[in-house]
């Protein structure tokens, strides 16, 4: 990429745009997040009481009530709230008794690391399996590997991660059982070595759910690829196909691919509470599943919108990466 | 050098032979039709085998899988075939409930959108952006808290949550009838609007809708299990397939495989029958392949 003519200008207009899109689509979740929580009939007072509900009588409650402004109308509620948020207050985690955005930013360590093991695994491994599937159409090969995309396409992730367990944990004893650490060990005496055991298990459960879409997207644009006139000019001029493959398919691959893998974002986040939940792995997919069975609104919320951040990440990452993968598609180029 | 095998190959004009059984229409309608058996009987089969199997008995707990007990017993003696047929149908219901009005919903939607366009088309398609920018499971979370948890929650939430996808794909679809020549042409002989959306463009839905809607099953299933599995769907003492799952995860380390393997198999083909039957119906419904 020749950086020095590039269109600077067009890219910050472009990251302009982006920023407003994000600002556009957080205020609209913080609105239906805002209606939703609004209509459920939890009482925030009696979550916040929890086991106290005995000691605390009606006077109480009242005041609670009062200093909360749960005696305003909802459009008041709703722009208070609003204040907060802008200020950064996303409120306390009444599970974890700790600032909400010190829960997501200390969850979010462990399973970003679970999770882009699980991402750049189900990468790879879906573009190699894809490739040979590609490669050698209505082979044995191909059949096989279809079979085994089709049958994880419509498999429980939770499911999946339970078989690994069962098969390394139980039966082999190769893989601890749960958790991030060796229980009774200190956060900070646990090992690199200890850490990457611990997350071997659950990022292999989460990478296999990924792979069956990116394999099956990358063998049909492969397919495609090798039926093309440019396919056929090349073979024309003695080129193998391990060559096209090479030299014509994975670029035009990479592009779908990479766009795929960053959409995949949304699923992986998903994935990641199943799979923390049968891992019992202390990430932000079991603070989730917990903020939700104790009734926890304000970590609920966090998380619901750092997860739209997240996914926004992940599609704004494809985008940029198009810049870079693809000459004819550029920022500011116009459209002919 | 060795001839790729994707020059235009001569082995697409390979005759059939004369054994195999029917055409193509005919097996793929076989194979649907076999889909809709099974399934039904998975529905029915509660009815069928009662609940006998499902009363404790202790002196059989834990058994590995054997003839009288094809899939084992738990901790309880129960037999694990018939809870898990019993997980299973009480699943498929729940799937088929939510995924039917979700289909419905998508339908009236996506046709909403695209015959009025304009305002309330911009307003649908940012509704439905602002859902997908979330990740699913944590707006089936958050939903399923607002409904208030539980059954009600469950069903709720996996309702509301799945028509984006067969709102997105009717409208387009809509969208491109509408502009077709038969249409204006219709519309110049004086047919109302009304007129012409009942006899030329839901005609075209038809075949959409059914195979969207046998599609969205298996996501409603997976889905329900899901949520049941983290304790935020149905209830710990209902027999469903999430319920049997999560309790699986207690006897694990003990060594009793088969309590969530097995079930675990028979929810997987019951997802992929879903699949193959949408997957045949599509075949059969489309024109472009209906003749193959």
């Amino acid at each position: 990429m020749q950086l020095t003519n590039y269109p600077w200008k067009f890219i910050w207009r472009f990251l302009l745009q982006k920023l407003l899109h994000l600002f556009l689509l957080l205020v609209a979740v913080s609105v239906v997040t805002f209606v939703l929580v609004s209509l459920s009939p939890v009482d925030p007072v009696d979550a916040y009481i929890g086991s106290d509900v005995m000691r605390v009588g009606a006077e109480q409650r009242a005041l609670i009530a009062q200093r909360w402004g749960l005696d305003q109308p909802m459009i008041t509620r709703f722009f208070l709230w609003l204040g907060q948020l802008l200020q950064g207050n996303l409120g306390t985690s009444i599970t974890y008794n700790q600032r909400v955005s010190e829960v997501i930013s200390d969850r979010f360590g462990s399973s970003l690391a679970l999770m882009a093991i699980a991402w750049l695994l189900s990468g790879i491994f879906g573009v190699i399996l894809g490739i040979l599937a590609g490669a050698k159409e209505g082979s044995l090969l191909d059949r096989i590997i279809r079979l085994y995309a089709y049958t994880l396409a419509s498999a429980p992730t939770f499911w999946i991660a339970l078989l690994l367990l069962t098969l390394f944990s139980v039966q082999l004893q190769v893989t601890p059982i749960c958790c991030a650490a060796p229980p009774g060990v200190l956060l900070q005496d646990v090992t690199f070595w200890q850490r990457l055991q611990h997350l071997v298990l659950p990022a292999l459960a989460l990478s296999l759910m990924g792979v069956a879409n990116i394999a099956l997207h990358t063998r049909e644009k492969l397919i495609e690829i090798l039926h093309s006139n440019y396919a056929l000019f090349a073979y024309a001029q003695g080129e193998t196909i391990t060559g096209v493959i090479w030299h014509h398919g994975l670029r035009n691959i990479a592009l779908p691919a990479i766009t795929l893998q960053f959409a995949s974002l949304s699923e992986l986040f998903g994935g990641s509470i199943l799979a923390e939940k049968v891992f019992d792995y202390p990430g932000l997919g079991n603070a989730t599943t917990q903020a939700a069975l104790r009734s926890d609104v304000p970590l609920l919320v966090g998380i619901v919108f750092f997860s739209a951040l997240f996914v926004f990440t992940g599609n704004l990452m494809a985008d940029l990466a198009y810049q870079v993968i693809d000459p004819r598609i550029r920022i500011g180029k116009p459209a002919s | 050098m060795k001839l790729p095998t994707v020059l235009p190959t001569l082995q697409n004009f390979r005759r059939k032979s004369p054994l195999t059984l029917g055409n193509r229409r005919g097996r793929t309608l076989a194979i649907a039709i076999i889909s809709i058996l099974i399934l039904g009987i998975l529905l029915f089969s509660t009815l069928i085998i009662g609940s006998s199997g499902l009363e404790i008995a202790l002196p059989e707990r834990n058994l590995p899988p054997s003839l009288s007990h094809p899939f084992g017993t738990d901790w309880l003696g129960r037999d694990m075939l018939t809870r898990t047929l019993h997980g299973l149908s009480l699943s498929l219901w729940v799937g088929l409930l939510t995924a039917s009005i979700s289909a419905v919903i998508g339908l009236m939607v996506g046709t909403l959108s695209a015959t009025f366009g304009g305002k309330v088309d911009a307003f649908i398609i940012w509704i439905i952006d602002v859902f997908f920018s979330l990740p699913h499971l944590v707006l089936i979370i958050l939903v399923a808290f607002a409904a208030g948890g539980g059954t009600q929650g469950l069903i709720i939430s996996i309702t509301l949550t799945h028509w984006f996808n067969l709102a997105r794909l009717l409208r387009a679809e809509v969208l491109g009838i509408k502009s077709s020549e038969y249409i204006q042409l219709s519309s110049k002989l004086g047919h109302s609007p009304v007129w012409i959306a009942q006899h030329h463009i839901l005609p075209h839905l038809v075949p959409q809708f059914i195979v969207g809607l046998v599609l969205l099953f298996p996501h409603a299933i997976l889905h329900e299990a899901g949520l049941t599995f983290l304790g935020l769907g149905l209830s710990p003492e209902t027999p469903a397939i999430g319920i049997i799952l999560s309790e699986s995860m207690r006897y694990l380390s003990v060594g009793y495989w088969w309590l969530g393997v097995l079930p675990g198999i028979a929810l997987l083909m019951a997802v992929q029958t879903f699949d193959i039957l949408g997957a045949s119906l599509r075949t059969l419904l489309d024109p472009k392949t209906s003749q193959e």
